[in-house]
C-alpha cells in the first residue's frame, strides 16, 4: 500500500498580528488517500484556507508560522523540504484552485501564457509545445472557442470560463493532489454544477486526490467521500459523507446542516424557518479555556466552558470533539 | 485608432493655441523693452523707434500675435533678436544637448528606481527597505542644483573624472559630449529616481498582495518570474503615469542644471532669452516645450495600452 497522497499530522499554525498571536490551525490532522476526495468544511475564518496554504508553504508571510506538526506528500515531509523542492512540487504534483477566478488570474497576461506556464516551468516544454498542450487542456475542460481564448485576457471571459481556465491551469501537469479552495463559491448555481462535474471527471481520469475546501455542505455531499468539519482551527467532527449527513453528532455540524436551505415545510404546511448558528466565529486571537464552540453552542454546559474536549472515535472512522459524548443526556 | 489620433491632434492644437496666447500676453505686458536692451541705455529715441518698427513692436497686440501665429502656421519661424538666426535653428542645436541629457536622466532614474523599488517592496519593513526609503527621502529633500554642484566638487574638482561644465559639441567629440552630459543627467535623474522608487515600491506592495501572485507561487514559478513578470507588469501603470509627468518636469529642471553645468541646451537658451528680452526665442521655445510635454503624455497612453490590456485607447 502506497503512502497516502496527503497526510497532515498535528498541524499547528500561528498567526502573528498586531493584536496578538492567534492559532489559525490547531493540532489538525487529516489524510487524503490516493484518488480520494476529502471535504474540509467550516465557516469563513475557521482556518480552512490557512490549512490549504500551509500545504504548499504559501501562508502569508511574515504573519503566519507553522509551530509544529507535519505535512506529508506521498510520505515526504513538505514542512522540512528544501524550498526549491517545494517549488518543484507546487503546480506539478500538488495543484491548487482558488475561490475567485477573477482576481486569481493575472489581468495583464494572456490565458495561453498562464495555462502554459506550469508546463514550461516543470516539464521543460518549449513555448510552442506548451501552448499546444495548454490548448488541448482548455478544450478538455470545455472552454468555448478555446483556440481564440489563448490570446485573450481574463477580463474578456465570463466567471465560469475563468474557473475552467483555472482548472486547466491546475491540471496541465497532471497533479496527484488537487487542493480546491472554494472552487465554486463565486459562480452561479448552474455553472457550479458544471464545474463540479468537470472536477469529478478529471479526478477519475487522472486518479488524483482532492482536498475540497468549502463552506457549502451541498457541494461536499456531491463530491466528497469523507468530510472533516473544522471550527476555530480545530477538527470538530470527521466522518464518511453518508454517516455525517445521516448522523451528525457535533452541535456545530448539526447547525451547519440546518443552515442549508431546503424549502421544507412543517406538518402544518408552513415553511420551516432557516436555522442559523447564533454568533460569529471567534477572532483567532481570542483565548478560550474550554471547547472553542462553547460560546455559540446550544447544548453548552459547565464542562464545556472549563475543559477542552479531545477528538474521540465513536465508530469506525467517525470522530467527534465534544463533551456530549460523555454526557449524551444533555443533548437538545 | 485613427479616431484616437484625430482626437489627440485636435486637443494638441487647442492646447498649443492657449499656450501661445498666454506666453505672448505675458511677454507683452512684461516690463523691459527689447529695443532698449539691444541698443543699450545710450541709444537715441529715434534709433529706438526705428528698431521697434523694424521688429514690429510698435504694432497693436493682436496684430503682433496674429503675425506671429500665421507665420508659424506658414512654417516661418521668427528670427532671434539676439543671434539673428531663425529660432528653429536654435531649438535644433540646443535640443541636441537637452534631448540626450533628458533621455539619459530618465534612463538613469528608471534603472535605479525600478529595481530598488522592487527590492524595497520584496523586503518590506526589513533593513534593505528602510535603507532605500531613507535615501529616497534624502533625494526628495535635495535640490538638484545643489546635487549638481556637489557632483562637480567630487567628480570634477576632486577626482577629475568628468568635466566641470561646458559642452564640446557632438561633431567635435562624441565621447567628450557624452561625458559632459553624464553628471548633469545623473543629478537630474537622481531626484526623479527618489520619487519613482517610492511609487514603484508602493505599487509593487499592492500588487504582491494580490490573489494572482499567490496563484503564480502556487504554480511553482520561480520567485524571480513571479515578481518581475506577474508582479511588475501590473505595477507598471502608475509608474508610467509619473514617468510621463517627470519627463515634462525634466525640461523645467534642465533650466537650472544647464546653468550649473554651462550646457548650451534648451533650458539655458530660454533662460538667457528671457534676460535679453529675445521674445521670439522665448515664445517659440515655451511653445515647443508645451508640445513636447503633451506628446510625451500621448506616448504614455500607448505604453499603458501595451502594458495593460484592459486599457483601451479612446
Amino acid at each position: 500500500m502506497n503512502a497516502p497522497v496527503l497526510e497532515i499530522d498535528d498541524l499547528t499554525v500561528d498567526f502573528h498580528m498586531p493584536e496578538g498571536v492567534g492559532c489559525a490551525v490547531d493540532h489538525l490532522s487529516l489524510t487524503v488517500e490516493n484518488g480520494e476526495t476529502i471535504g474540509l468544511v467550516g465557516e469563513s475564518g475557521c482556518g480552512k484556507s490557512m490549512t490549504a496554504l500551509s500545504i504548499l508553504g504559501l501562508i502569508p508571510q511574515p504573519f503566519g508560522k507553522v509551530r509544529f506538526g507535519s505535512i506529508r506528500y506521498a510520505g515526504e515531509n513538505l514542512l522540512t523540504a528544501h524550498s526549491e523542492r517545494l517549488r518543484r512540487i507546487r503546480g506539478s504534483e500538488i495543484a491548487m484552485i482558488f475561490q475567485e477566478p477573477m482576481t486569481s488570474l493575472n489581468p495583464v497576461l494572456t490565458i495561453g501564457r498562464q495555462v502554459a506556464e506550469p508546463l514550461m516551468e516543470h516539464k521543460g516544454l518549449n513555448k510552442t509545445d506548451a501552448y499546444a498542450e495548454a490548448l488541448a487542456w482548455l478544450e478538455h475542460v470545455k472552454l468555448p472557442a478555446a483556440r481564440e481564448q489563448l490570446s485573450q485576457y481574463p477580463h474578456q471571459l465570463s466567471g465560469g470560463m475563468r474557473q475552467r481556465v483555472m482548472i486547466a491551469m491546475a491540471m496541465v501537469c497532471r497533479p496527484r493532489l488537487l487542493i480546491a479552495d472554494e472552487p465554486t463559491t463565486a459562480l452561479d448555481v448552474t455553472i457550479q454544477s458544471q464545474i463540479l462535474s468537470l472536477m469529478m471527471g478529471l479526478k477519475e481520469e487522472l486518479g488524483m486526490g482532492i482536498l475540497l475546501i468549502t463552506h457549502d455542505l451541498g457541494v461536499v455531499a456531491q463530491m466528497a467521500r469523507r468530510v472533516v468539519v473544522m471550527y476555530a482551527g480545530q477538527v470538530m467532527e470527521e466522518a464518511d459523507v453518508e454517516i455525517l449527513f445521516e448522523q451528525p453528532f457535533h452541535p456545530y455540524t448539526q447547525g451547519l446542516m440546518q443552515s442549508i436551505p431546503r424549502g421544507l415545510k412543517d406538518d402544518r404546511g408552513r415553511k420551516i424557518r432557516l436555522n442559523e448558528i447564533p454568533g460569529n466565529v471567534l477572532p483567532i486571537t481570542e483565548k478560550v479555556g474550554g471547547c472553542k464552540f462553547s460560546t455559540r453552542c446550544p447544548s453548552v454546559f459547565e464542562t464545556c466552558i472549563n475543559h477542552h474536549p479531545s477528538l474521540k472515535t465513536i465508530s469506525g472512522g467517525h470522530r467527534v470533539r465534544c463533551w456530549l459524548l460523555d454526557d449524551p443526556d444533555r443533548r437538545r | 485608432m485613427s479616431r484616437y489620433f484625430l482626437k489627440k491632434l485636435i486637443t494638441l492644437i487647442i492646447l498649443l493655441f492657449f499656450v501661445s496666447l498666454t506666453v505672448f500676453s505675458i511677454l507683452f505686458v512684461l516690463p523691459g523693452d527689447p529695443a532698449q536692451i539691444i541698443l543699450g541705455l545710450n541709444a537715441s529715441a529715434e534709433t529706438l523707434a526705428n528698431l521697434r518698427a523694424e521688429l514690429g513692436l510698435d504694432q497693436p497686440f493682436w496684430t503682433q500675435y496674429t503675425d506671429w501665429i500665421f507665420g508659424l502656421i506658414a512654417g516661418k519661424s521668427g528670427n532671434s533678436i539676439n543671434y539673428g538666426v531663425p529660432v528653429t535653428e536654435l531649438i535644433r542645436s540646443s535640443l541636441s544637448v537637452t534631448g540626450p541629457m533628458a533621455v539619459m536622466a530618465i534612463f538613469f532614474a528608471v534603472m535605479l528606481a525600478i529595481p530598488l523599488g522592487i527590492y524595497a517592496a520584496t523586503h518590506h519593513n526589513r533593513p534593505g527597505d528602510v535603507t532605500v526609503m531613507f535615501f529616497s527621502q534624502l533625494g526628495l529633500a535635495t535640490p538638484e542644483f545643489w546635487l549638481g554642484i556637489l557632483f562637480i566638487l567630487l567628480f570634477a574638482v576632486q577626482w577629475g573624472i568628468f568635466p566641470a561644465g561646458g559642452f564640446p559639441g557632438w561633431d567635435v567629440s562624441v565621447w567628450g559630449s557624452l561625458k559632459a552630459l553624464i553628471l548633469p543627467a545623473v543629478a537630474l535623474g537622481a531626484i526623479r529616481a527618489s520619487i519613482l522608487v517610492r511609487l514603484t515600491r508602493s505599487a509593487m506592495l499592492d500588487v504582491l498582495g494580490e490573489d494572482y501572485i499567490r496563484t503564480a507561487y502556487a504554480k511553482g514559478l520561480k520567485r524571480r518570474t513571479v515578481v518581475y513578470v506577474h508582479g511588475l507588469k501590473n505595477a507598471l501603470v502608475p509608474v508610467l503615469t509619473i514617468l510621463g509627468l517627470q519627463l515634462g518636469q525634466l525640461l523645467a529642471g534642465a533650466i537650472i542644471i544647464e546653468n550649473v553645468y554651462y550646457l548650451p541646451g534648451l533650458g539655458r537658451l530660454v533662460f538667457q532669452a528671457i534676460g535679453q528680452r529675445d521674445l521670439p526665442v522665448v515664445r517659440e521655445v515655451v511653445l515647443f516645450m508645451a508640445a513636447a510635454v503633451v506628446v510625451v503624455n500621448y506616448l504614455v497612453d500607448f505604453a499603458y495600452a501595451a502594458v495593460d490590456p484592459r486599457f483601451k485607447l479612446q
